[in-house]
């Protein structure tokens, strides 16, 4: 009947995402939505469900889950040393939970943001068009000890999956990819900005990922209207520092944006975390 | 027959591979405002198959578009098309929203010291900042916030040195050259002289917020114990916002 996933303890910051809310940016409401696609695609693909079906998003610590039935699961994304009932699973593989499971993370061994989706998707709080939690939008902006999040009963019909074998260097390459924002013209030098390796500041989240690293020089005499941004806009502030928007991002902005981010660079940073190295590489 | 008044330069830059920015000459002003939105509207109306969403700021259109349906090329070639027809403007209906303020020092903090600064009464400040009918140009920075135009240069205000950690929802603030309201609990650097007891953006409805671009916004000022009832008829659903059509 009402079936659900409960959460025993919530982890550091776990989420439920969809591919994000839109339609909505001109009310000042940002586009949310899962931080890396490509991993939040792969575990819905796993289970034949949609692509852009609600998973969760956890990041860096995972919380402990219990599943008031039978279904399946994929975890893809970062490895957070996933248990059930104890026991190591594998990531990028289909996993048939059974009524009374415990699923658990352990120590990270790689990425950020891991992505666990279920059969069919998690029947949370739809609100204007998406199932992205966000502050002042839904009702919880992270999940917390005692939620119970809603899902659909599955009886597995075969019990061996297969696993998916994916390319590492998606996790270990500090290459980030870009194109020219529509202030590029203001960067003085372009030097500095290509040819450096940034490091992630502590201060990095899913509205944004400032970059640590050498002091970009800002144009003197520039004055600019607040205009939109949008997640991947990478803007250069007035101390010589560079910001990268993500998903959570505010609407506008007036700082100049001097270089947007491809799909796969904002999904690449995203598995990013403090201390981290990046380095932007502008495709032509 | 009301054609566009004045036809601008515009300017086309890309955001990545799936949005467009649309310039406008770099003004605050009423002429640039309505033309972004009449072209924003025709856009909304006739592209809407390869538009996923447009966002309006001063003098900006940004567009989200269907990169697997159409190249950046063609779609600027449209909307140039589009522009350069000098069909009557879509009337966008206008209307002026009537705010509810309680400016009493409860709520405006920072009144008393905007006041010292400018060697005034508070309740001038209340007076000239409840006689204006504000514009909106747009909303954006938190989910309901409108940037409204036309604050009397005597009461700009300097931005505080420190922000606040945490602002109230509803408190209407002044910052530098801009007046605003907070939508919901923020930090921010604001000079804050009172509080609405309104919601500027209800997530259960569609199109959540109740003002629009375009739109005008008066404040009234009212007492503590009206600012408590409102708010009690806000959270039951039985306050109607006051507005006129212009």
């Amino acid at each position: 009947m009402n079936d659900f996933v409960e959460v025993i303890s919530p982890g550091l910051f776990s989420t439920i995402q969809d591919q994000g809310r839109f339609g909505f940016r001109k009310y000042g409401s940002p586009t949310a939505g899962v931080m890396d696609e490509q991993s939040a695609a792969l575990a819905n693909h796993l289970l034949n469900n949609p692509s852009g079906s609600p998973v969760l998003e956890i990041t860096m610590t995972g919380p402990k889950l219990l599943f008031s039935t039978s279904t399946l699961i994929s975890i893809a994304g970062a490895d957070i040393s996933p248990k059930l009932n104890e026991h190591s699973i594998s990531i990028n593989k289909v996993i048939a939970i059974q009524k009374g499971d415990i699923l658990s993370f352990g120590a990270l061994r790689y990425g950020c943001r891991c992505y666990l989706a279920i059969k069919d998707g998690f029947q949370t709080e739809y609100i204007l068009n998406s199932y992205s939690y966000f502050s002042n939008i839904t009702t919880n902006n992270r999940i917390k000890k005692g939620d119970q999040l809603p899902i659909k009963k599955h009886v597995a019909k075969q019990s061996h999956f297969s696993t998916v074998k994916i390319d590492d260097e998606f996790f270990k390459t500090i290459n980030i990819k870009c194109s020219k924002g529509p202030e590029y013209h203001l960067v003085s030098n372009s030097e500095i900005v290509f040819q450096s390796n940034f490091s992630i500041s502590n201060d990095s989240n899913r509205m944004g990922y400032r970059l640590d690293g050498p002091a970009i020089p800002y144009p003197t005499a520039f004055e600019m209207l607040t205009s939109s941004v949008l997640p991947g806009t990478v803007q250069l502030t007035p101390s010589g520092q560079l910001i990268i928007l993500m998903k959570d991002c505010q609407t506008t902005g007036g700082y100049p944006r001097i270089l947007q981010l491809t799909t796969d660079g904002i999904n690449k940073l995203s598995q990013k975390k403090a201390a981290d190295l990046v380095a932007l590489v502008l495709q032509e | 027959m009301s054609n566009r008044p004045q036809h601008f330069n515009l300017t086309f830059k890309p955001i990545g591979h799936s949005a467009l920015l649309i310039e406008w000459p770099q003004q605050i002003e009423e002429t640039i405002l309505n033309d972004i939105l009449n072209l924003q509207s025709r856009i909304e109306h006739e592209l809407k198959d390869i538009i996923v969403e447009t966002i309006n700021a001063y003098n900006s259109l940004t567009l989200i578009y269907k990169h697997e349906v159409v190249s950046r090329d063609q779609l600027e070639d449209e909307i140039k098309k589009i522009y350069a027809v000098k069909s009557q403007a879509v009337t966008q209906q206008k209307k002026i929203w009537y705010i509810p303020v309680c400016y009493d020092k409860e709520f405006g903090i920072d009144l008393e010291e905007i006041a010292q600064l400018k060697k005034c009464d508070p309740n001038e400040i209340i007076k000239l900042h409840s006689s204006i009918e504000y514009l909106i140009h747009f909303i954006g920075f938190l989910p309901g916030f409108l940037y409204l135009g036309g604050l009397p240069e005597s009461i700009h205000v300097p931005r505080k040195s420190t922000p606040r950690i945490q602002i109230k929802k509803g408190a209407v603030a002044i910052g530098g050259k801009q007046t605003g309201i907070y939508p919901s609990e923020s930090p921010g650097g604001w000079n804050i002289i009172g509080n609405s007891p309104l919601n500027f953006f209800s997530p259960n409805q569609n199109p959540p917020c109740f003002a629009k671009a375009g739109d005008l916004l008066k404040f009234y000022s009212i007492k503590k114990s009206e600012h408590q009832q409102i708010a009690t008829e806000v959270e039951n659903g039985s306050f109607k916002i006051e507005y006129e059509i212009r």
